[in-house]
């Protein structure tokens, strides 16, 4: 038997001589365009003033296809295609009706799949195992979960009528392109709206995937309508005075900025903004898998979600343990091609988002807080961070108070329940919030007072179209997912 | 450690809680990962490398234990360097025919003991059960808890029968069998785990192979965080056999993925992870024939020994 020698500390090799051998997955399946058009009307449109933008494989660096800015002049087409789409057919559709075509597009998503999968890795930079395992997945989910609402409609709201709005203007963000497209997308359908909506500027071939499916699904022209451009072609979109409700995810400050902008008129809003979730670990919680959640809550993704478990408080009888198997557990995540089967964090979403996130970094370490960072090998080219853990941070550090939005996890320790409620609600935001304990009171306790739009108890980062996600605070207003869902297309009488 | 008295101590039962879904999740992670080209190639030899050829069955007798020490020298002429597997694993009678087939061999002989597979005997006929292998030159002796006493809450007596058969193994290194089929939940194996950790287990075990289920990736994963909990807190390297149940070499592939992602480099080793069963070795052999000609050979070509 090996035994140690006195004095040495038993350490874990996690350097192997069994190394896994890449195991990319195909490029070809993307099949990705070289240039595409704006989707109005049902038909791939020519951009009025002939503007293209490039959007890029962030893990290389290279381009990957030519993309059309809407301006003013199309943002006006696409609007008032959508309008005329729903005073001409969607409106008047029985709920079975336009639950067929929902149907629809979630089986031609399912069909293609791998090829949206391969196209949502290449365009953002995540892994492909959460693309194809998640991401595509959980996006046809929902249209399936909505085409059953519509419908039903009589039965979510009994007693009253529910009427649909008209045109809503649907803005989303890049770090899950195609699920909140489709978090967008199908609720408003499924009430009886019609959609304008605009992707990310860096990550907007998925959401043009999904105008293809449509078009295949064979929707009446200008129900669907997919716009492309950078935030100005968002300004332009909430701005315009034909439209019936804004619905946006992304960051606080460019929320409050709609929200001052719809301040005054009749549009109706729901905003699901940034977040600094609180992940918390008692002493009697279940180690190993507290850690499993607590890495998957802050490094699925990079880190761009945001929701992520990104403040950790553990108790402080076990932090000291806890921390040295987050640093274990840090050791065997691959960092790297996205496209590799194997990866587990890939690529930063964008050149702009790296410098944002090594700014932080540099901030913590100034701030005093403990810094550890992941040893593995990164690539050349593209965009990488290898996973950072940040210990001995207090609540007073600007890291644990602003969303960072990356790979970046801060580690604060507390004595007692009612100061770690205090201290996780300590914060602008309120989004979310994970609590690990062997306890079910202490969760009832927790989840009654941590001000969340979502608590996890024992897992986190977990996601159902059943179940309503949205946040407090400066984390938005309104919900997505579930019957909650639907409440923000419906004029209810 | 010989001679050194292993005492029951109450600490030994305070161990996390575990929960179930994170460790079901956790275990399902390891089998996403893609094990493709060289890293395969090296992986099925691990796996050969690892293996406890095993026979026991109420008819095994000297010709077929003898027939099966044969195959375990030479799994397949025609591929070249493949490894030997670990040992050849039977019943304590059939100790000595095994020794004697493997001779000159550094394939060990394990035998079953202490009243295998129910452990319903007294601890005066284990030992001498244990003692009858050792005799007959054993080089790894697998024994069962007492999964009633352990289901009675007499942790102690399990502890202290773990403690009197380590005792009586000698050199020979010892295997507790937790039959973790039995146990009920990841918590009770958990604590089955710690208790014969502390009482001298050289290794771990999930099952005799006899009871349904027998190892699976999450209890296989329960085991091993507690050899690291063990590890940690006291430097001592404890060794896992995965038993039953695992008969195809992409799950033993996974199994390997999850040692090497839980424990690391050093318990990627015959001496500290081994896979009992007894068709697993045809079908890794199978891969490792198709990794080397390209293409898949009738399973005609493999003997079934």
């Amino acid at each position: 038997m090996a035994k140690q020698k006195k004095g040495i500390k038993p350490t874990l090799i996690w350097n192997s001589n069994w190394e896994y051998s890449p195991a990319p997955e195909s490029a070809k399946p993307a099949a990705i365009a070289k240039k595409y058009e704006l989707f109005i009307d049902g038909k791939w449109q020519q951009p009025v003033e002939k503007g293209y933008f490039k959007t890029i494989n962030p893990a290389t660096e290279e381009v990957l296809s030519d993309v059309a800015t809407a301006s003013k002049k199309d943002v006006d087409k696409a609007v008032t295609a959508a309008r005329n789409a729903y005073e001409k057919y969607w409106r008047k559709l029985s709920g079975a009706e336009r639950g067929k075509y929902i149907f629809r597009i979630a089986r031609i998503m399912q069909e293609r799949a791998r090829e949206l999968a391969i196209t949502e890795t290449l365009d953002g930079g995540k892994p492909i195992k959460e693309s194809r395992d998640f991401d595509i997945p959980t996006a046809a989910n929902h249209f399936f979960y909505y085409a059953g609402w519509a419908d039903k409609l009589a039965y979510a709201f009994p007693n009253q009528k529910v009427s649909s709005l008209g045109v809503a203007g649907q803005i989303t963000p890049w770090n899950f392109p195609l699920l909140m497209a489709a978090w967008k997308i199908a609720p408003a359908l499924a009430t009886g709206n019609t959609v304008v909506l605009k992707p990310a500027e860096t990550t907007p071939l998925t959401t043009l995937k999904l105008a293809e499916i449509i078009q295949e699904a064979d929707l009446p022209p200008g129900v669907v309508n997919i716009i492309t451009g950078s935030g100005e072609t968002g300004v332009m979109l909430t701005q315009h005075p034909n439209i019936n409700k804004i619905a946006f995810t992304g960051s606080t400050e460019v929320g409050k900025l709609i929200q001052a902008t719809l301040a005054g008129t009749s549009k109706k809003l729901t905003l699901e903004l940034g977040g600094k979730g609180a992940n918390i670990i008692f002493e009697d919680a279940p180690i190993d898998q507290a850690v499993e959640g607590v890495i998957n809550g802050i490094f699925f993704n990079q880190g761009h979600v945001c929701c992520a478990g990104s403040r950790l408080y553990v108790q402080e009888s076990i932090a000291k343990t806890f921390i040295a198997k987050l640093k274990d557990r840090l050791a065997t995540l691959r960092v790297g091609d996205p496209m590799d089967k194997n990866t587990d964090i890939g690529a930063i979403n964008s050149f702009q988002q790296l410098k944002s996130i090594q700014s932080y970094i540099e901030i913590g370490k100034k701030e005093g807080a403990s810094f550890y960072q992941s040893k593995c090998k990164i690539p050349n080219q593209g965009y990488f961070c290898p996973p950072i853990l940040f210990s001995n941070v207090a609540q007073s550090s600007r890291i644990a108070q602003e969303e960072i939005f990356g790979p970046v996890l801060c580690i604060l320790t507390f004595r007692t329940e009612d100061e770690v409620i205090e201290k996780a609600n300590n914060t602008p935001y309120g989004l979310s919030a994970g609590v690990w304990t062997d306890k079910g009171a202490r969760i009832f306790n927790l989840t009654k007072r941590l001000r969340a739009g979502v608590i996890w108890a024992n897992t986190y980062n977990l996601f159902d179209p059943v179940s309503p996600f949205g946040g407090y605070k400066e984390s938005g207003f309104g919900r997505e997912g579930g019957l909650h869902g639907l409440y923000p297309y419906v004029q209810l009488s | 450690m010989a001679g050194k008295k292993h005492l029951f101590n109450i600490t030994i039962l305070s161990h996390p809680p575990i929960d179930q879904t994170g460790t079901e999740e956790r275990a399902a992670k390891f089998t996403k990962r893609s094990i493709k080209g060289p890293s395969k190639k090296q992986g099925l030899r691990m796996v050969l490398s690892m293996i406890d050829l095993t026979t026991l069955e109420g008819k095994d007798t000297p010709g077929k234990v003898s027939q099966l020490c044969t195959k375990a020298k030479q799994l397949h002429h025609q591929i070249p360097d493949l490894p030997r597997v670990a040992a050849i694993c039977v019943y304590p009678s059939m100790v000595g025919i095994a020794k004697t087939a493997l001779k000159g061999s550094d394939i060990k002989v394990a035998s079953v003991a202490t009243a295998f597979p129910s452990g319903q005997s007294s601890l005066r006929i284990k030992l001498s059960d244990t003692r009858l292998a050792i005799e007959q030159g054993a080089d790894e002796i697998d024994m069962v808890i007492s999964r009633g006493k352990f289901h009675s809450g007499e942790y102690n007596f399990v502890f202290d029968e773990i403690a009197s058969i380590k005792e009586a193994c000698g050199k020979a290194r010892l295997k507790v069998i937790l039959e973790t089929g039995e146990l009920g939940t990841l918590e009770q194996i958990r604590k089955a785990s710690d208790i014969a950790m502390n009482a001298g287990a050289d290794f771990i075990k999930t099952s005799t192979g006899k009871i349904q289920p027998a190892a699976t990736m999450p209890v296989t994963l329960t085991m091993l965080e507690a050899i690291r909990d063990y590890y940690y807190k006291t430097g001592k390297m404890v060794g896992m056999k995965a038993a039953g149940g695992i008969s195809k070499s992409k799950l033993a592939l996974h199994y390997l993925v999850m040692v090497k992602e839980t424990l690391g480099e050093a318990w990627l080793d015959k001496k500290w992870f081994r896979f009992g069963a007894s068709s697993l070795a045809n079908d890794v052999l199978m891969q490792v024939a198709k990794e080397e000609e390209g293409t898949y050979q009738s399973a005609t070509y493999f003997s079934i020994d």
